[in-house]
């Protein structure tokens, strides 16, 4: 059985809580960028590419038995390593558990910068994208 | 002999710690840091002067006019303009290129004819020609760039003889990269053509002298914010004969003699083209820039940035897959880089967490960005009060940052 969004969620706040300083944080994060399964270059379609990021980034979804499914990579490694962490959360969820997840680790975990507007770095993007992708499979279910 | 702690004191954002680090502030091209004698102009004039310009006659409009009038004169003696009716005030460079496509391009341009950018050129200084072409009929060409970063001036030259190049547009210095371009020759050169150029100064003023009339462009812009000076205003150069043929640009006060239902005629220089309330407290504030500027020991200023380009570009030159882009030989004290196998926008994040400012991205100018077939740069560009101990705390991290990406 799965574990709920939640679930990953307080995950990622617990194994966040280990590190004693940024650096470490980041680095973990690094790593989460790099091990992201690529995407293969079929679904790095100008169409999958999200907007409003400084480096580019493709989300791809589609359903599985009721679940939706995301992929994603990006050209930068701190972007695939954020969205690494949306997919581990998100990902494999009914489109109704998607839309209604409230993110609470981005802020638990001291990555809540990533959102402001400012940094064009898109995470907001990202999720916004995701939770568009939710609603839209929804509709179609 | 001046004291470089003295003048960091001068600028008090400088003074403050980001993410627990003291702020290297290497992001100057994008915009500059203001000197407590701007900031102070700007309180004065709200607490003391506060009042709306030109039609008043009691006492609070009569000082905001002259304070106003007489930043004019600040920047037409600091241009060496021949007088300061030439002196336009716009909200900056980009509202300045405007202006002058939307009046002196919708009165000249004809079908057929070319505009000249070049290839180095900021979005400010492409897109409103391209808007006035394509509704005149006209044409931008573009002055292609060396691999140096330095533009083809052969190219130019072959480009003004095939065609009927109405204007030249080129910045005199590159924001992305930081080239210098020969901007005395380019002037002459269009001239000889019979074209008009206009110069973008956005990104030279904080970093060299600027004579208009030696030059003998056509039109000058720049920024306050860019020199010292406050956000949102900027400055329109022009010669008189072109600006007293050019059509009003926007309606409303200020821009009329008289106003009535049969007719109306419009003011003369500078006011024709200054319609509405302009920016009064941050115009009165950026004449504090100037008395800041000319404090400062002659000569220094242009030493100092010298230096930190060249002990910077050495200290960066000895990392490992450090690639600079733009390699001219006048340059200001800007350096683009890229680190093999890893991605701008990764090292700006990380460089924040260490407290240093940079610049990531295409820095609006995306078709440079094709030209050198990159996806953006990483951007330091320096200013007089940076230190040499920033550059080497800045090498530091940015090695540690690398470590970390790769």
């Amino acid at each position: 059985m799965a574990s709920s969004i939640n679930d990953t969620q307080d995950e990622l706040i617990e194994e966040f809580g280990l590190f004693e300083d940024w650096a470490d944080k980041y680095e973990y994060l690094i790593d989460l960028g790099k091990k992201l399964p690529g995407m293969s270059d079929e679904y790095k379609t100008e169409e999958n590419v999200i907007k409003g990021c400084q480096s580019r980034v493709w989300l791809h979804a589609f359903m599985e038995d009721g679940k939706l499914i995301f992929q994603a990579d990006s050209e930068a490694v701190i972007v695939k390593g954020l969205i690494s962490m949306l997919i581990r959360v998100l990902s494999g969820h009914s489109p109704s558990e998607i839309m209604q997840a409230d993110l609470y680790f981005i802020d638990r975990i001291g990555m809540s910068q990533h959102l402001a507007q400012t940094r064009s770095n898109g995470l907001l993007s990202m999720v916004k994208q995701m939770k568009n992708y939710a609603l839209a499979y929804s509709s179609k279910a | 002999m001046t004291n470089l702690e003295q003048i960091r004191l001068d600028f008090p954002v400088l003074d403050q710690q980001v993410n627990g680090s003291p702020l290297i502030y290497f992001d100057n091209a994008a915009t500059t840091q203001k000197p407590k004698a701007v900031l102070e102009a700007l309180n004065h004039y709200y607490t003391q002067d506060n009042a709306n310009i030109h039609r008043g006659i009691h006492a609070l409009a009569e000082r905001a006019t002259a304070a106003y009038e007489l930043t004019r004169k600040k920047i037409q003696s600091f241009l060496n303009a021949a007088s300061s009716d030439q002196i336009i005030f716009t909200s900056g460079t980009t509202a300045g290129i405007n202006l002058v496509a939307q009046t002196f391009g919708r009165a000249n341009f004809q079908e057929g004819d070319k505009i000249l950018v070049s290839n180095l050129e900021h979005h400010s200084n492409i897109v409103p020609w391209q808007m006035i072409a394509q509704e005149k009929g006209a044409e931008v060409l573009v002055i292609p760039v060396l691999d140096s970063g330095v533009l083809d001036l052969e190219a130019y030259r072959q480009l003004l003889k095939d065609h009927s190049v109405k204007l030249v547009a080129v910045n005199h210095v590159s924001n992305a990269i930081g080239t210098i371009n020969p901007i005395q020759e380019m002037i002459d050169l269009a001239h000889a053509h019979g074209a008009k150029i206009l110069i973008d100064g956005a990104q030279s003023v904080a970093h060299m002298e600027m004579d208009v009339q030696r030059f003998g462009m056509d039109f000058f812009v720049f920024s306050a914010h860019k020199l010292f000076g406050p956000t949102g205003v900027g400055v329109l150069y022009g010669k008189r004969e072109l600006l007293e043929a050019m059509p009003p640009y926007q309606g409303g006060g200020e821009m009329i003699k008289e106003v009535s239902f049969s007719g109306t005629t419009y003011n003369e220089l500078p006011y024709k083209f200054e319609a509405g309330t302009p920016n009064i407290a941050d115009v009165i504030a950026f004449a504090a820039s100037f008395d800041y500027l000319n404090s400062l020991e002659k000569g220094w200023v242009e030493a100092q940035e010298n230096e930190l380009l060249r002990y910077a570009t050495e200290q960066l030159s000895q990392i490992d897959g450090l690639k600079i882009i733009g390699t001219a030989p006048n340059k200001i004290a800007v350096i683009s880089f890229l680190i093999e196998g890893t991605h701008p926008q990764d090292i700006g994040v990380l460089l924040d967490k260490f407290g240093i400012a940079i610049r990531t991205g295409h820095h609006c100018a995306q078709p440079l960005m094709q030209r050198f077939n990159i996806p953006g740069t990483c951007r330091a560009s320096f200013s007089f009060y940076n230190t040499k101990e920033e550059i080497d705390r800045f090498v530091t991290c940015l090695k540690r940052v690398i470590t970390m990406l790769l």
